[in-house]
């Protein structure tokens, strides 16, 4: 059984917790041992949040070591770019194009990095950089709010595992009334043709 | 079967198992949640108390009435509720109590990472850490039945690394014992709740023998063990850092402490018999490490590992790697040497949610140049650029208080304290009358969000809903201002700038000592949401004039601002604050 790290990295409000909620528990659904580790209260006012998501035979830390990511799924490009420097060659980055400027930014005080700048930031120690237009899609779908389960279509699709064990886990994670609604998002996310 | 469950609802699980039937606590991340949990747990009574030290009494009182109980709070809260605590380390009590405390090393919620076994020390009891959530619930449990067993408080330690981690948990096929059939009378005993002088005086000599008997207990407790692999290395550890060093040392003998006080002297001394070099890893204090250099053991701790902020396997792996005891953290080194220093990273720190109430507030105070003395809570954002309107902050309710000291000062700057509504129950009636006891010409401002928000939308005494939503008494805000003597009170909304500018001066040019309370319930609680402005191109000077306003959805664009419409929540100060009317709806 081979170890899964996945970093989740976004900004407050975009819904990463439940995400990585759902990770954790297809996780434990596929028999792996699974450590889930993220933090609430301040940082949530619409500052970076990471979440990190482990599944292994045995897990120990519950925060992933630099180096030691398998998969990052960036929620914002600026944020994604972030924690580059806890990727390593083979590791995997899935990015959602979509920008939350900071505050800085608005004020016109600094500058938010290019698309080009961010890949070469993460392709300067990782190779694959798969991009998806996840929030457009969500949106399309009617709400921006399901970027994570579209995010999450994108990674089911990479780490193989039967579609049957996400849904199922996403059917017990959401309330009634956006279930379907969500499944459609995680389908469309395994439908997302990545470059 | 296993449940995945974060430190915190593995902790109230627990608790539910071990048959606590009165939990109490104040908000505070990161252990907010864990009362949460337990007061959906059936036959239970969960509260959220106004402020540490009284949820410290509520558990004790159930405790001295032969009821289990379960406080929680985060490590400053403990301070709030250190009086209470180390009165009832000397009584001692019937039915078991523990107390959670929350640490937060790394600050990412908190003013201070102080190391909160100090206490278990200080307080004279005994402390135990869990290291993942199966362990919290377990711990808990334990925690009560040596509770009983030595007749003392007993504090569980986690830190945001066990709170907010999830990892699986057993769930138990057994049901949790019942309530007893009939209500017990409260067994009266004044010599050993009474702590006058000279019963304290008896007291004392049994809690010396009580940590000397729990130490003796520590020996043989299976929750501190050694855990055998090769004998040059042997790691000293406990909770989350021993998860972390697990995968740093993976072939060391390990020394895994469930009890962090009192320590178990000859197990230590037989761990340290059994390697070549005894090395210590905590994080924030060197607790262990001095504990066990008295016992005339040498270790190293400190003097590899930082005694600030917060561990993790990957600066675990560079101190040891820097201390020679493993190779170096090759990936570390490289990640670093290849990462192009070019591209720059805006930082993006925790701001002022759209809509929020406290912006207004904030911008009127700014404009008025006025010295803010300010509080614990979602409005400490208040600091920030471009609003930078808080010149303090240091711990619930000391806001007024300290405005209090500052204007005895005698300064010239006109001054306000600024404290949210669940602070100010918290800890800002007291300093309060003060102000009037002891004429001031305080304007203490009220930023009423109608909720505890900053953790996580959880009710108190003013919101007329208890924490197992049944409907209360709400303490209306005004009338209580008033009723201990404040004649000079206004109520304004924070959404009104022109409005709360003409309240706050008519205040300051007052010479009494007066209170306004700026309300606006938190959109991110009612969910109120109303329709965004847009910015007409053509009439925008791009004079950034509502960009100091600090409002994510307000951005730069070419030759003038826009207003993301997703982002906005309608709150319109940026009309009200437009000098080229630019902005409508």
């Amino acid at each position: 059984m081979k170890k899964v790290d996945i970093l989740m990295a976004g900004v407050g409000g975009q819904g990463t917790i439940l995400a990585s909620n759902i990770l954790a528990e297809v996780g434990l659904e596929l028999g792996y041992d699974v450590k889930k580790a993220e933090v609430h209260g301040m940082a949530q006012r619409g500052g970076t949040v990471e979440s990190h998501v482990r599944w292994g035979e045995k897990v120990y830390s519950p925060v992933i070591e630099q180096g030691e990511v398998d998969i990052l799924l960036g929620f914002e490009m600026l944020e994604t770019g972030r924690w580059s420097s806890f990727l390593k060659k083979d590791s995997v980055v899935i990015i959602n194009r979509y920008r939350i400027p900071p505050p800085a930014v608005n004020l016109g005080k600094a500058r938010y990095p290019s698309e080009e700048e961010i890949e070469s930031l993460i392709k300067s120690n990782a190779e694959k950089v798969l991009w998806v237009n996840a929030t457009e899609i969500a949106s399309e779908l009617g709400n921006p709010a399901m970027v994570g389960v579209v995010l999450l279509g994108v990674l089911s699709k990479h780490l193989g595992g039967a579609e049957d064990a996400w849904l199922g886990v996403i059917e017990r994670m959401v309330p009634p009334k956006f279930q379907e609604l969500n499944k459609k998002a995680f389908l469309a996310g395994r439908e997302v043709e990545v470059a | 079967m296993k449940k995945l469950m974060t430190g915190n609802e593995a902790i109230a699980y627990g608790a539910y198992l071990s048959g606590v039937r009165v939990g109490a606590a104040y908000p505070g991340t990161p252990s907010t949640e864990i009362m949460e949990h337990f007061s959906r747990f059936p036959g239970v009574h969960a509260e959220w108390s106004p402020n540490e030290k009284v949820a410290m009494d509520v558990g004790i009182g159930a405790a001295y009435a032969g009821t289990r109980a379960l406080v929680s709070m985060k490590h400053v809260g403990v301070n709030v509720a250190a009086d209470s605590l180390f009165y009832v380390s000397y009584t001692g009590l019937k039915g078991g109590l523990v107390l959670v405390s929350s640490d937060d090393p790394g600050m990412h919620s908190s003013q201070n990472e102080q190391d909160n076994r100090n206490y278990a020390k200080f307080a004279k009891l005994p402390m135990l850490e869990p290291s993942d959530s199966e362990e919290a619930k377990q711990f808990v449990g334990l925690a009560l039945e040596i509770s009983e067993a030595f007749d003392t408080p007993v504090m569980l330690r986690t830190v945001t690394r066990i709170s907010h981690s999830s990892s699986p948990v057993e769930l138990s096929a057994e049901e949790p014992p019942g309530a007893p059939p009939e209500p017990p009378l409260y067994e009266r005993n004044a010599g050993k709740f009474v702590m006058v002088p000279a019963n304290a005086r008896r007291r004392h000599p049994v809690v010396e023998e009580k940590i000397k008997k729990l130490a003796e207990y520590a020996e043989t407790l299976p929750i501190n063990r050694i855990e055998p692999g090769d004998n040059t290395l042997g790691i000293v550890a406990a909770g989350s850092v021993y998860q972390y060093a697990r995968e740093v040392f993976p072939e060391a003998t390990f020394l895994k402490l469930g009890m962090v006080y009192p320590l178990p002297e000859r197990l230590i001394r037989e761990f340290a018999s059994r390697v070549k070099t005894v090395i210590v890893i905590e994080e924030l204090d060197p607790f262990f490490e001095e504990q066990i250099r008295l016992m005339g053991i040498e270790a190293r701790g400190k003097d590899i590992f930082p005694m600030i902020g917060e561990f993790s396997p990957t600066l675990i792996r560079q101190c040891a790697a820097a201390a020679g005891l493993i190779k170096e953290a090759v990936v570390s080194s490289e990640a670093a040497a290849t990462t192009p220093a070019s591209v720059e990273l805006p930082i993006r720190p925790p701001i002022l949610c759209p809509g929020c109430g406290h912006r207004g507030l904030f911008h009127v105070l700014r404009e008025a140049g006025v010295l803010v003395l300010g509080d614990i809570g979602c409005y400490t954002l208040g600091v920030a650029p471009p609003l930078s309107a808080m010149h303090t902050c240091g711990c619930m309710g000391a806001s007024i208080g300290v405005a209090h000291g500052v204007a005895k000062a005698g300064v010239k700057d006109r001054v306000v304290a600024v404290i949210g509504d669940s602070t100010f129950f918290h800890a800002g009636i007291h300093p309060l009358i003060n102000v009037l006891y002891n004429e001031s010409n305080v304007t203490a401002i009220i930023t009423d969000n109608s909720v505890t928000a900053m953790t996580g939308h959880q009710q108190h005494p003013g919101t007329g809903i208890t924490l197992q939503k049944k409907k209360t008494v709400a303490v209306d805000l005004e009338k209580f201002v008033r009723s201990i003597g404040f004649a000079k009170v206004d109520v304004c909304d924070p959404y009104d700038l022109d409005g709360l500018a003409k309240v706050l001066e008519e205040h300051l040019s007052s010479s009494q000592p007066s209170v306004i309370v700026a309300r606006r319930p938190c959109v991110l609680y009612t969910r109120e949401k109303n329709t965004p402005p847009t910015v007409d191109p053509d009439a925008c000077v791009n004079c950034g004039t509502c960009l100091e306003l600090g409002c994510p959805p307000l951005m730069q664009a070419e030759d003038h601002v826009t207003i993301d419409p997703l982002l906005c929540n309608g709150c319109g100060l940026c009309i009200q604050v437009c000098p080229s009317e630019a902005i409508s709806r």
